[in-house]
């Protein structure tokens, strides 16, 4: 039997299986089709200050192996949550790793100051700070597109959360060279990074001749994408085995869809798995994942999970 | 539900969903697939399906097999269920017309095939507020699909259930075979093929009127579900709408499938159809945001975007 307790940056888990934000809402909707304590976190949808309408509809598009989405972050502001969800949370025993949002740095450190006071900060393992959304402050850019803005939204989070509280900044692909801006979310004070998240893309209606998402573009997800997550993780940590960016835990994430394909992102630096676009195939998928990789494992003779990270690295 | 140990072709074990929690997740063999005009009816063995399912209620269907490259799953309206002489031999049905790749596929399978089933989901037709008196089913196309069950409750409840059924042309309608399920049928088709040449809306103002009905039920297209709703509120009665929203899940993670919707304190929100609907109260549905396949965020929606150049 594989021992598969991680270590994640001091986020200590039963084992490497999380769902992926925004892919299982808050936890009740899946819980009727698998026990979501029996995950090693379960990564809530990212939240805001303030209650968010999301975006008009169409809201998605099918592609070829994958979607599109464009959401616009529909949350019930931070109150709710700590008031609604994570209290349920809490109450089926699950670990959770809360995602939250913001459109500049003052309202992500006003979200995470809430939430290290909500009562049942207990059940946190960690903040994923999602920093792949629009920047008001910078003209919409997307903070993640640029190592100052990221280091900037990660150092006031850092500020306000109870020391050793585990942060992981969640990365976008759609950067020239995510190395630096990994490097500068880690001085900032993240202790791990989640990588990747949607890369941009659009679809258009041809019947109606004009964009088919109502936000125009949108988030390309699922197994499309996974050869990106590959080569994002294996880059990023490339970068930290030659002493480029200090060695930090990478959460893996990107069109995983079967245990082996946990594998791959493991093999490539990963030592935690999300799994995303697949729940809406199978809701059963983050549990199935975490089964099949064990089964995997077992096969294999491996003792322990952690000695597979980065595996594939010469 | 603990579903009876059918086999997936790759070899994993038949997915259930958890005890108590009223849902079916099953690997279903297709028991029967039937072209009805221009739509196929799909009979599925869903264990413990009929226990579980309401009318107005829908299942998500996955397509293509374990391997396959469109991910989303299909919502369908639940035709009707059938129980078994023991909750593993539960059948369920859906109707199912080809829009692409997805659903030819489904209109593909043969019996024996086995397609990934989660069922019932949603919330499914109220029953009238008051018993007795009558109610009007609306279908348009194979939005019918749900309303000869609904019509067959009303009726054991002892509601009178009369049916309109329409489309654009005969081929389109489904159905109306199953008159018997109601008290009352009448059919219309855009161009005259069947029944009455016009919309339903032609029809059911008279009958309306005739029947003095409390409740309007209708699933099809949203501007029939629309017009639907003005005729039940110019008369002061309740029209409860299967709205048809495109779904990434239907079990309520992707939050593709959302409506603006106003709520008991008043307030519009962006619901999701799968978990709040499909059936909706026609009144409680903001309309003037629902247009030509787009849904836009009413301005005093709970958390709606401010307006460019306003205050943060």
């Amino acid at each position: 039997m594989t021992d598969l307790r991680v270590d994640l940056g001091g986020m200590r888990l039963a084992n490497p299986l999380m769902t992926a934000s925004g892919c299982a809402a808050n936890g009740r909707e899946l819980h009727r089709f698998f026990d979501i304590a029996s995950l090693g976190a379960f990564v809530t949808k990212s939240v805001k200050a303030a209650p968010a309408s999301g975006r008009g509809t169409p809201r998605m598009a099918e592609t070829a192996g994958g979607m599109l989405n464009s959401i616009g972050l529909q949350g019930p502001g931070i109150d709710a949550f700590t008031a609604v969800d994570l209290p349920w949370l809490a109450g089926v025993g699950a670990r959770v790793l809360v995602s939250i949002a913001g459109g500049d740095s003052v309202e992500f450190a006003q979200v995470a100051a809430t939430l290290a006071a909500a009562p049942d900060w207990g059940c946190v393992a960690g903040i994923e700070v999602n920093i792949s959304c629009p920047n008001v402050a910078n003209r919409g850019l997307v903070f993640a597109c640029d190592a100052g803005s990221s280091a900037e939204v990660l150092a006031a989070v850092r500020a306000v959360v109870p020391a050793g509280t585990p942060l992981f900044a969640k990365l976008s692909p759609d950067v020239t060279d995510l190395v630096p801006i990994a490097g500068a979310a880690l001085a900032a004070g993240a202790d791990g990074l989640t990588m990747i998240n949607t890369v941009l893309g659009m679809a258009i209606d041809t019947d109606r001749m004009r964009p088919h998402l109502f936000g125009v573009t949108g988030g390309l997800s699922g197994p499309a994408i996974r050869p990106v997550a590959v080569r994002a993780i294996w880059q990023v940590h490339a970068a930290m085995r030659a002493g480029a960016i200090p060695m930090a835990p990478i959460i893996g994430v990107g069109g995983v869809r079967t245990g082996r394909d946990a594998l791959e992102l493991v093999a490539a630096g990963a030592g935690g798995i999300q799994v995303g676009t697949a729940t809406f195939n199978d809701p059963r998928a983050p549990r199935r994942v975490l089964d099949e990789l064990t089964d995997l494992l077992d096969a294999r003779g491996v003792d322990r999970f952690a000695d597979l990270v980065g595996a594939a690295h010469p | 539900m603990t579903a009876t140990p059918h086999r997936h072709p790759d070899g994993m074990p038949t997915p259930t969903a958890r005890a108590g929690d009223a849902v079916v997740h099953a690997v279903s063999p297709v028991v029967e697939s039937t072209a009805v005009g221009e739509y196929h009816r799909l009979t599925l063995a869903v264990p413990g399906v009929a226990a579980l399912a309401t009318p107005g209620q829908f299942t998500a269907l996955a397509v293509g097999g374990a391997t396959s490259g469109l991910l989303l799953r299909r919502a369908f309206s639940i035709h009707r269920t059938r129980a078994g002489a023991t909750p593993a031999a539960d059948l369920m049905e859906i109707v199912v017309a080809d829009a692409g790749p997805g659903t030819r596929w489904l209109t593909e399978r043969r019996a024996g095939d086995v397609v990934d089933v989660v069922a019932p989901l949603g919330k499914g037709f109220p029953m009238p507020a008051r018993p007795g008196g009558a109610a009007i089913l609306v279908g348009g196309g194979y939005g019918s699909a749900p309303l000869f069950w609904m019509a067959q409750t009303l009726r054991s409840a002892g509601v009178a259930a009369h049916l309109v059924l329409g489309a654009a042309t005969r081929n389109r309608l489904y159905g109306t075979e199953f008159g018997d399920s109601a008290d009352s049928l009448q059919v219309t088709t855009d161009d005259g093929s069947a029944g009455v040449a016009g919309q339903v809306t032609l029809v059911l103002p008279a009958l309306l009127a005739d029947t003095n009905a409390t409740t309007v039920y209708a699933c099809g297209p949203m501007g029939m579900l629309r017009a639907v709703t003005d005729l039940a509120r110019g008369r002061g009665i309740t029209a409860y709408v299967a709205v048809e929203e495109a779904m990434a899940c239907g079990v309520g993670v992707c939050m593709t499938c959302v409506l603006p919707v106003v709520g008991d304190d008043g307030a519009t929100s962006m619901r999701r159809a799968c978990v709040d609907g499909p059936v909706l109260d026609g009144a409680r549905l903001r309309w003037s945001s629902i247009a030509d396949g787009r849904v836009s965020v009413p301005d005093d929606a709970v958390g709606a975007p401010r307006p460019a150049g306003g205050a943060r």
